[in-house]
């Protein structure tokens, strides 16, 4: 069998690990959107900080629980999962003790779910920040 | 932060959520700005459409 001169099988691009790729996620980890701003990506950065953070302490305003790594059911490991993913909001809230609410009532139910929520949406920000900065997104 | 309270009804829970949710979902699941923005609409009135239609399923099962 002669070799195919039109093959065109491609081998996927090597991602390239570059500082940006290591730092856009930390950064966009510490503080939402950031990975985006340190790669220009102005608009999207600032627009991702803005929705990811308003959820976040709306979140704890509507008296919503923080969840800690406390080893308690599974649910509340999730939680805990959530809540990290919004980095330095997650630290700046346990180191002031704040969201500490029982959830007596539907609105802090929200609020901790709010908070929940932001957290796992800074995952996706961190990444979409990744991809950009490996260039496999504009 | 025990002094700021906010009280939200359901609607306007569901309300912000969607409007949040579906901004980071138009920035980071699409490239182009016109895409982003058609995707963010679109995703808002499946999170708001989704969550009214669940309501009157819920209403409907429990007459």
């Amino acid at each position: 069998m002669a070799n195919s001169t039109t093959d065109k099988t491609k081998t996927a691009p090597a991602e390239s690990i570059s500082v940006m790729s290591v730092l856009a996620p930390a950064v966009g980890w510490l503080i939402p959107g950031a990975g985006h701003l340190i790669q220009r990506r102005w608009i999207r950065g600032l627009l991702l900080f803005a929705s990811i953070v308003t959820l976040f302490l709306l979140g704890l305003a509507m008296q919503g629980r923080i969840y800690r790594a406390n080893g308690g059911d599974i649910l509340d490991m999730l939680g805990f999962v959530g809540d990290l993913g919004a980095g330095g909001l997650y630290i700046l809230t346990t180191v002031n003790d704040w969201g500490q609410g029982a959830i007596a009532f539907a609105t802090a139910d929200y609020g901790t779910k709010f908070m929940i929520v932001a957290g796992l949406l800074n995952f996706i920000s961190i990444a979409d920040a990744y991809h950009i900065a490996i260039g496999k997104k504009q | 932060m025990g002094t700021v309270s906010i009280t939200l009804n359901h609607f306007s829970a569901a309300t912000v959520f969607a409007l949040f949710a579906s901004i980071v979902f138009g920035i980071t699941h699409r490239e182009t700005t016109r895409e982003m923005v058609k995707y963010g609409l679109y995703c808002f009135a499946m999170f708001l459409g989704g969550a009214l239609v669940a309501g009157w399923a819920m209403w409907l099962l429990r007459r």
